[in-house]
């Protein structure tokens, strides 16, 4: 019984790994919505190598929202960021990726 | 003394030409601020006005070399010849303006000294230092300018220098071989000038920074892979609801509107805020109509015990809305079980008039707004409320459809509709009336309209099914009912009511001025038809095995009557000369009904007798008449003029005891009134869409007087042996004339 929960569970999370989950926001709508995609599509485009997905969702966000983007993408780490108010996002992707991206000049 | 006046003028000439030097400085100024001024032309204030033809004189003027200024008696001691002797020479030169130039010629001394010095600064350190050696130049530069301008004063001394320091220059000229070419092509070299610095200033200003805060966190893989079981929880959960939400939206819509009450629970946490709204409302305007709610209550005019006979009528609450504004009040009905709540409709009885209409249920609690608003394309002609469902209310409309309204259900929409497919009127509907029940606890209602149909509805399931009960027909003489079906013309409808204790029989009133006492057959009542139409009330429940069992009864009566036939006309009433507005059966006397009409009068009527108990002529369209519920002798009359008439026939047969305009101004028609079941109070409505409650007085609800010693008999039977008394006077003088 458990083990079939398990698996089911399993099953369950697999099918949502593509599936950014957004832990914490203070951006307005427009801009979480325009973020997310672009870190789904960094992510997914540097399934492998993080460094460069990080690198180009912050020279994309320093283009379109202006310059002092950070982006921290890993799968396990801590952090204490100051930032600017209305200009943080901080969420999971594909069940293992956490995404913190915010603004501070 | 030749000597004097030379000196003279060159003494005046170096101060000019100093102080023309502070001026060029004061000038440099003053030329700043002008160009940062816009220039408007000054002219002096003691300028002549000069006229055209004053401007275009010539004067002609003949220019000359002389001074005028130059004195012409200068006169000098000759010590030669002892006397004093005029001077004809006078100098004419007069300098406006001169300037040191800052380039100075080469051939001149000054220019040639400068060079000569030049070379000796320079000295060995050869020619490539020109610039360095002009720079140098600058300082030596205002050393000769101010000999220079003495010296011209003393040109002799001056000559005899230069000639020496000519000799020296051609010596060190000699000596220094002139190998350097002259970068200056124009043989000039510069004077140095300073111009005015400006003095710099600096200034700054700061802007708040953005605001900021600090967020942190931990990312790590147990944390990211329970965020996502939660959120995939909660996916399930609302999957889960939507799934549970849309059966049950599509189970109400099948199932009838009691079902519906359901739905109402689900509804969000508004209805327990509208809850609370709504006492306070009510709150507020038990606040606002304290008054009114006193004399409502307690309030019996003192002034009726002087009167003999007579009674008035106390406005209380008026009732209006914004959305009703301009619409007629077409019908006026009292709940039956909440004894506050009215329903009004609302239309036009202006043909050419026609718009919307609206249904609105007003409360006493509330006179400021109704508790419940329906609007509807075209107007409402008539409304009825249920007795048994309080919160059904059937319309009729001006474009003969029939509409049920459930008060239950949140949306403005009517739960049963009639259609143009489902045997609408194609008049507008007069009257509609619910019925009791019928075998299968289906319910059911009336409609009447201009087209001449009476119409049986009833409610199955979602769906209106109806049945036509009898088609009105104009005879050409009122006592060959019979044969009704040969005449063409049909008759229309305006006002029906049916008997209290006869289900099956009912009265008809059309535009005709004619009411007709029609006997209706229903399906169950035909198969038992043999027993006589008179056995048939206690029959009526029958069940079905009991028709089953009589079905050769049913065949043979079926045979004799299709289902047009399924109805008779009993009697005919020539009763008004115009339209008969309304037409109701006495609440107590089984027998008697009344009919108003536009034709001004108000008929009292005994069903078994042809010609009226009583006429009563208002002077006035009467638009409509009610009976009160407390006795069996009083009724009330509205006309269009604006009055209301109460009639107590046990006081006075002949006239009314109240008569009384009710509205505000004469030119608003009253169209309705009811009485309430229970309070002593009438509604009116009026054309203008406006209903006044009004309360009446002690008079016009007198019982009959106590007498000693004897106990005062209530209930029907007392209203009816009342009324019996009065008829028997008009009956005992109908049949000695």
């Amino acid at each position: 019984m458990g083990e079939t929960e398990g698996k089911k569970d399993e099953a369950d999370y697999k099918r949502l790994q593509t599936f950014p989950l957004v832990r914490h926001s203070d951006m307005p709508e427009e801009m979480r919505v325009e973020t997310m995609e672009l870190c789904v599509t960094a992510c997914e485009k540097f399934s492998n190598n993080n460094e460069s997905a990080a690198k180009m969702i912050k020279e994309t966000m320093d283009k379109k929202f202006g310059s002092s983007w950070h982006v921290v993408i890993g799968e396990g780490f801590g952090f204490e960021i100051t930032h600017e108010v209305k200009n943080l996002l901080y969420l999971y992707f594909g069940g293992t990726l956490a995404v913190c991206v915010w603004k501070c000049s | 003394m030749p000597l004097k006046a030379p000196r003279k003028q060159s003494v005046s000439m170096g101060r000019g030409a100093r102080k023309r030097d502070e001026d060029s400085g004061t000038e440099v100024g003053e030329g700043a601020d002008e160009w940062t001024q816009s220039k408007a032309t000054v002219r002096p204030p003691d300028q002549l006005d000069l006229t055209d033809a004053e401007l275009k004189e010539e004067f002609t003027r003949i220019l000359t070399a002389n001074n005028p200024h130059a004195p012409q008696n200068i006169v000098r001691y000759s010590f030669k010849e002892g006397t004093y002797k005029p001077i004809g020479f006078v100098n004419q030169l007069a300098v406006h303006f001169s300037q040191v130039g800052n380039l100075i010629p080469k051939d001149s001394d000054e220019g040639r000294r400068q060079h000569y010095r030049d070379e000796m600064v320079a000295g060995p350190q050869e020619s490539a230092r020109v610039v360095l050696s002009d720079a140098g130049n600058l300082d030596e530069d205002e050393e000769p300018k101010e000999p220079a301008i003495e010296a011209e004063s003393q040109i002799d001394m001056a000559i005899a220098e230069v000639a020496e320091k000519v000799a020296e220059e051609e010596l060190m000229t000699h000596k220094q071989p002139k190998d350097r070419k002259l970068t200056n092509q124009f043989n000039f070299s510069d004077r140095a000038s300073q111009t005015l610095n400006h003095p710099l200033r600096d200034r700054e200003c700061q802007m708040e920074p953005p605001p900021r805060t600090n967020f942190s966190a931990t990312a790590n893989q147990w944390e990211i892979y329970d965020a996502y079981v939660e959120e995939l929880k909660k996916q399930e959960k609302i999957k889960e609801k939507e799934k549970t939400k849309t059966p049950v939206a599509k189970k109400t819509g099948k199932l009838a509107m009691r079902k519906l009450t359901s739905m109402e629970s689900q509804s969000d946490d508004i209805t327990k805020v509208s809850q609370a709204a709504k006492i306070v409302e009510r709150m507020v305007n038990q606040n606002t109509y304290d008054d009114v709610a006193q004399d409502f209550k307690y309030y019996e005019d003192a002034a009726d015990e002087y009167r003999d006979q007579e009674g008035t009528l106390l406005p209380l609450w008026k009732f209006q809305n914004d959305k009703a504004k301009r619409l007629a009040v077409t019908a006026l009905c009292w709940n039956s079980k909440y004894n506050d709540l009215f329903a009004v409709g609302h239309g036009s009885y202006d043909f050419m008039k026609q718009s919307r209409g609206m249904l609105l249920l007003y409360s006493l609690k509330n006179p400021s707004f109704p508790e419940y608003i329906f609007s509807s394309d075209s107007g409402i002609m008539c409304l009825d409320i249920h007795v048994d469902h309080p919160y059904l209310v059937v319309v009729g409309h001006y474009d003969g459809n029939v509409a049920v309204y459930n008060l239950k259900k949140p949306h403005s929409q009517p739960s049963f509709r009639s259609s143009a497919k489902s045997g609408k009127h194609t008049d507008p509907v007069w009257q509609v009336k619910w019925q009791k029940d019928d075998m299968d606890h289906n319910l059911n209602f009336f409609s009447v309209s201009s087209d001449g149909r009476i119409v049986s509805w009833t409610l199955v399931k979602s769906e209106l099914v109806h049945t036509d009960v009898i088609k009105l027909k104009v005879e050409g003489s009122t006592t060959e009912v019979s044969e009704g079906l040969e005449l063409h013309t049909v008759g229309c409808g305006t006002a029906f009511d049916f008997h209290k204790e006869i289900d099956y029989m009912f009265l008809v009133g059309t535009e005709e001025g004619k009411i007709y006492k029609v006997k209706q057959h229903r399906p169950h009542q035909l198969l038992i038809g043999p027993l006589g139409p008179e056995h048939l009330g206690s029959l009526k429940y029958l069940t079905n095995p009991v028709l089953t069992d009589l079905s050769a009864h049913q065949f043979c009566k079926a045979s004799w009557c299709s289902k047009s036939y399924s109805s008779q006309f009993l009697d005919t009433y020539d009763a008004h000369n115009m339209a008969v507005d309304a037409v109701t059966w006495n609440p107590y006397h089984t027998k008697v009904f009344m009919s108003c009409s536009s034709d001004w009068t108000v008929k009292i009527w005994d069903h078994t007798i042809k010609t009226p108990m009583f006429i009563y002529d208002l002077n006035s369209a009467v638009g409509d008449v009610s009976w009160a519920p407390y006795s069996s002798t009083v009724f009330a009359a509205v006309t269009t003029d604006g009055k209301a008439h109460v009639f107590d026939l046990a006081i006075n047969k002949y006239e009314a005891i109240c008569n009384q305009p009710v509205v505000a101004k004469k030119k608003n028609k009253i169209t309705h009134v009811q009485f309430n079941p229970i309070y002593p109070i009438i509604i009116v409505g009026d054309d203008r869409g406006h209903i006044t409650c009004l309360k009446l007085s002690p008079n016009l609800r007198k019982m009959p007087k106590e007498k000693k010693g004897q106990e005062v008999q209530k209930g029907p039977a007392v209203e009816i042996t009342k009324l019996d008394k009065l008829l028997n006077l008009v009956r005992e003088v109908k049949t000695k004339t």
